[in-house]
C-alpha cells in the first residue's frame, strides 16, 4: 500500500488523494512526475504501467487545467492499482517521458502526442503514430470537430477510363 | 475468316465466349481491412465455400486479379494504398465494395474515415450490411458474374465510356459549410453557434 | 555481388552495404489486415523492424464522446472484431461501474457464458490463421467450422451473427431461452472432438513445432516491462488473469485454472491458447448448467435500463421509462467522476477509462487496447530471426488492426 503522507513528505504537500468506487487516485504536479513514478516503481513495487492517456478539459465545467495526463499503474505482486493524474497546460504542454522506467510507455506516449499534442521530453522517437505524418491537428482535442476539417476528402479521384 | 459475314456478328460471339470465360473464373483480390474481412474469410471457409462459384482463388497480388473486393473501412492513410492497388490491376477489372463502411463510411462518420470509396475509385457492385452475411457476398459474386456476362466486350471497351466515378462528389455541400465554419472558428472571428445559426437563418 | 557472411563482420559498426530494406504491408495477406512493417534485412535475417500503424485509425474514441452509453456499444463492437461481444461486455462493465449499477445474477451468468464463448471465438480464429500462415490449411477449416457454431449461438441470442450490440447498460437486449441453452450444450458436447483432431494435427507436428519453438522469445521481465497482458504475458510466465485476480461477472463462483507457461516463445503462446480453449469450455459448462432464473435486466424502477421492446409497445410505464432513458435531458444520473475498469478480454486486459460529465455520454472514453501494447513489442521479439518467422510471431501475438488503431 502506498501511504499518502510518505509521498507528501518526499515530494511536497501538493499531492492529493481521492477515491471513486475501487479506484484510488493521486493528483501530482508536473514537476515531480519522474521522481515520483520512479519511486513508485522501485520502492512500492508498481512494476507494470498499464496505460497512459490524457483528457482534454476544455468543455468540462469548472475545470481549471486544459489537460491532464493519466497514468494507470499496477503492482503485479499484490494486485494493487493506482491512478496518477498530472495537470498539463498550454502553451508548453510537456512532460518528462517515463520510457526509461517502462518500455511499454513508448507507444502510449506517442499516442498521447499524436492525439493531444502533449509532448514528452526524453522520449527517443516521438513521432505521430496513428495519423499521417503530414496531419497538422490533434484530433482528440475538444476544439477539433468530429468530422474533421475536410482532410478525409483531400485525394485525387480515379475514374474508369483513367485507370 | 468467314467471307461476307458482317463483322459485328463475329465480334458479338467472341464477346460472349470471352465473357463466359471471364465470369466463371473471377480471381478476387481481397482488400480486407476490418471486420468485413473476417466475413470474407468466413465466405471462403468451410461452411459457405466460395469455391462453388469459381471465385475462390484469392490472389493477394493485384497484378494477377480481376476482381477487387474492398471489405472494411478505408481511412485517410489507407486510401492512397487502395488507389495504387486498383491502378496495378490489369484490365479487365471490377470492384465490389463490401459493407457499409466501404460503401458510405457506415457508422464511422469521423475525421479519419473516407465516406465511401466510390468517391475515389470506380465501384461496380455494392454489398450493404455491417457486416454483410456470407450469403450476401455470394449473391454479390453471382451478380457480378451476371454483370460481366452482360456487359463485357473482348477489347474491354466498356471501361473507356465512363469518366466519372460512380459515387457522389468528394465534397458534398454540407461538408463544405462545415469546413468553412471550422476555419472561421479557428480564425477566432465567430463562435460555432453564431455561424451555424446564421446559416440556417439565411437558408430558411 | 556475393553477400558477406555475418560472422566474418569485423565489428557491428562496420559499413554494412549489403543490408537491405523491405516494406511489408500494409496490404499483405499475412499482416492480418492493415499492419505495415519496414524490415531491415541482412540476407534473410531481420536486423530491425519498424512498425507503422494507423492504417485503420477511424476515430473510435472521438465517436465515444458523441454517442451515449448505449449507442457507443455499436462502435465498441467493431474494435476487436474477432470477439465483438467481449468488447461490449468490457465497455458496459466500465459504464456500470461508473454509474454504480449492480447486475442481476442471471445477467452476470449470461454475460459470463458469452464472454467465454467469445474467448473461444477469438482463439479459434487466431490458432487457425496462425496455422494457415505457417502452411497448415486444415486446422483453419476445422476451427472455422466451430466458429460458425458459435456464430449460430450468438445469432440465436441477439439476432445478429457478427456485430451483435447485445449488451445494454444494466442488462442485455433480450433474454435467452431453453433452445439457446440446448444449443450451447450441444456445442460443449461436440467441441472436444474437433479440438482433439486439431490437437493431433498441430501440437506435435514436426513442421509446426520447428517453425514456432524458440521463435519470438519474450522473458518474464520483458513482458512486465513492456506492459504485456493476457495470453502473451501468461505464456511468458506472468501469472495474471483478471478473471481470477479481480473477479467480475460470475467468475468468482466458477472453477477454472489460469493457464501459464514458462516458454515465452510462439509455441508456448500457441499452447496457452489451446489450453485456454478447454478452460473456457469448462467455464461455459458450469455456467450454463447453473444459470439462475429471474429477470435478466435490473428493475424498471431503477430508471437506468432500457425496458424490453414488448414493454415499450404494450404498457405506458414501459414507454415512459423508455423516454426517461433516451431523452437527452433526462437519462441516467452520471457522476462527474472518472473511472478505470478492465476485463480480461481474449487478448488481455481490455480497459476503459471513462470521464463522466453529468451527461448520458462519456466526456472521454479511452480504450486501453491490448493489441496496441503487444504490437509495440514486435520489433523486440523479431530481432535476429529469419524473415519467414515474421508471420509466425505476428500470428502468435494476435494483432487485431481495428483494436490496434481504433
Ligand atoms: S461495414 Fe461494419 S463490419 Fe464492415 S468494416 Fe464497417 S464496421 Fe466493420
Amino acid at each position: 500500500m502506498v501511504c499518502l503522507s510518505e509521498l507528501q513528505q518526499k515530494f511536497g504537500a501538493k499531492i492529493a488523494e481521492s477515491h471513486f468506487r475501487d479506484n484510488r487516485r493521486i493528483d501530482i504536479p508536473a514537476a515531480v512526475v519522474l521522481p515520483l513514478l520512479t519511486s513508485l516503481k522501485t520502492e512500492y513495487g508498481f512494476n507494470m504501467l498499464v496505460d497512459i492517456t490524457a483528457v482534454d478539459w476544455l468543455e468540462y465545467e469548472g475545470a481549471t487545467d486544459r489537460f491532464s495526463v493519466v497514468y494507470q499503474l499496477l503492482n503485479l505482486d499484490t494486485g494493487e492499482r493506482l491512478t496518477v493524474r498530472v495537470p498539463v497546460n498550454l502553451p508548453d504542454a510537456v512532460l518528462p517521458s517515463v520510457y526509461s522506467l517502462w518500455r511499454g510507455a513508448d507507444w502510449m506516449e506517442r499516442e498521447v502526442w499524436d492525439m493531444f499534442g502533449i509532448s514528452f521530453s526524453g522520449h527517443p522517437d516521438l513521432r505521430r503514430i496513428l495519423m499521417p505524418e503530414e496531419f497538422d491537428a490533434f484530433p482528440l482535442r475538444k476544439d477539433y470537430p468530429l468530422k474533421g476539417r475536410g482532410e478525409r476528402h483531400n485525394f485525387p479521384v480515379i475514374t474508369r477510363s483513367g485507370s | 475468316m468467314a467471307v461476307g459475314l458482317p463483322e459485328n456478328i463475329f465480334i458479338t460471339k467472341l464477346d460472349a465466349a470471352a465473357n463466359w470465360a471471364r465470369s466463371n473464373s473471377l480471381w478476387p483480390m481481397p482488400f480486407a481491412t476490418a471486420c468485413c474481412g473476417i466475413e470474407l474469410m468466413a465466405t471462403a471457409a468451410s461452411r459457405h465455400d466460395l469455391a462453388r462459384f469459381g471465385a475462390e482463388v484469392m490472389r493477394f497480388s493485384p497484378r494477377q486479379c480481376d476482381l477487387l473486393i474492398v471489405a472494411g473501412r478505408v481511412v485517410m492513410k489507407m486510401l492512397p494504398v487502395l488507389q495504387r492497388i486498383w491502378l496495378q490491376m490489369p484490365e479487365p477489372k471490377w470492384c465490389i465494395s463490401m459493407g457499409a463502411c466501404a460503401c458510405s463510411g457506415g457508422v464511422f462518420d469521423t475525421y479519419a474515415v473516407v465516406q465511401g470509396i466510390d468517391r475515389f475509385i470506380p465501384v461496380d457492385m455494392y454489398v450493404p450490411g455491417c457486416p454483410p452475411r456470407p450469403e450476401q457476398l455470394l449473391q454479390a459474386v453471382m451478380d457480378m458474374q451476371a454483370k460481366v456476362r452482360r456487359t463485357g466486350t473482348v477489347m474491354g471497351r466498356e471501361f473507356a465510356i465512363r469518366d466519372m466515378p460512380t459515387g457522389p462528389a468528394p465534397f458534398d455541400s454540407d461538408e463544405r459549410y462545415r469546413i468553412e465554419d471550422s476555419r472561421l472558428i479557428q480564425l477566432g472571428g465567430f463562435s460555432a453557434a453564431a455561424t451555424s445559426a446564421g446559416r440556417s437563418a439565411t437558408q430558411g | 555481388m556475393p553477400l558477406t557472411p555475418v560472422d566474418t563482420l569485423e565489428s557491428a559498426s562496420a559499413e554494412r552495404e549489403y543490408v537491405w530494406t523491405l516494406n511489408f504491408g500494409p496490404q499483405h495477406p499475412a499482416t492480418h489486415t492493415t499492419l505495415r512493417l519496414v524490415l531491415t534485412l541482412d540476407g534473410e535475417k531481420v536486423l530491425n523492424a519498424v512498425p507503422y500503424i494507423g492504417y485503420l485509425h477511424s476515430g473510435f474514441e472521438k465517436l465515444g464522446e458523441h454517442l451515449d452509453f448505449n449507442q457507443y456499444v455499436t462502435i465498441v463492437d467493431r474494435m476487436n472484431y474477432l470477439s465483438p461481444l467481449a468488447n461490449e461486455i468490457a465497455w458496459h462493465h466500465a459504464v456500470e461501474k461508473l454509474l454504480g449499477i449492480e447486475l442481476t445474477p442471471r445477467c452476470r451468468y449470461l454475460r459470463t457464458i458469452l464472454a467465454e464463448l467469445m474467448r473461444m471465438h477469438d482463439h479459434l480464429l487466431n490458432l487457425g490463421t496462425t496455422a494457415l500462415d505457417l502452411g497448415g490449411f486444415t486446422a483453419f477449416l476445422y476451427f472455422f467450422q466451430q466458429r460458425e457454431h458459435i456464430y449460430d449461438i450468438v445469432e440465436l441470442a441477439s439476432g445478429q451473427r457478427f456485430h451483435t450490440s447485445y449488451t445494454r447498460v444494466g442488462g442485455v437486449l433480450f433474454d435467452v431461452n431453453t433452445d439457446w441453452v440446448n444449443r450451447v450444450r450441444k456445442f460443449i458436447r461436440d467441441f472436444p472432438k474437433v479440438y482433439d483432431e486439431v490437437d493431433r494435427l498441430l501440437t506435435k507436428n514436426r513442421i509446426f513445432v520447428d517453425r514456432t519453438k524458440g521463435i519470438g522469445y519474450l522473458s518474464r521481465e520483458e513482458a512486465i516491462n513492456f506492459s504485456a497482458v493476457g495470453p502473451v504475458a501468461r505464456a511468458s510466465g506472468v501469472e495474471r488473469d483478471l478473471r481470477r485476480d479481480e473477479p467480475y461477472l460470475a467468475y468468482a463462483d466458477l472453477d477454472f485454472d489460469v493457464v501459464c507457461s514458462r516458454g515465452g516463445d510462439c509455441y508456448a503462446r500457441y499452447l496457452v491458447r489451446m489450453q485456454e480453449l478447454l478452460e473456457s469450455l469448462k467455464i461455459i459448462e458450469q455456467a450454463v448448467e447453473n444459470i439462475p432464473g429471474g429477470p435478466v435486466n435490473i428493475g424498471v424502477e431503477s430508471d437506468m435500463v432500457l425496458p424490453s421492446k414488448p414493454a415499450v409497445y404494450r404498457s405506458i410505464e414501459g414507454l415512459i421509462q423508455h423516454f426517461e432513458v433516451i431523452m437527452p435531458n433526462r437519462g441516467y444520473e452520471v457522476p462527474r467522476e472518472q473511472i478505470y475498469a478492465a476485463t480480461e478480454s481474449p487478448n488481455g486486459e481490455l480497459g476503459f477509462y471513462i470521464v463522466g460529465n453529468a451527461e448520458t455520454r462519456a466526456y472521454r472514453a479511452r480504450t486501453r487496447p491490448p493489441s496496441y501494447i503487444h504490437f509495440s513489442m514486435f520489433p523486440h521479439m523479431i530481432r535476429n530471426h529469419q524473415l519467414s518467422d515474421v508471420v509466425a510471431v505476428l500470428g502468435s501475438i494476435n494483432i487485431i488492426a481495428a483494436e490496434l488503431d481504433r
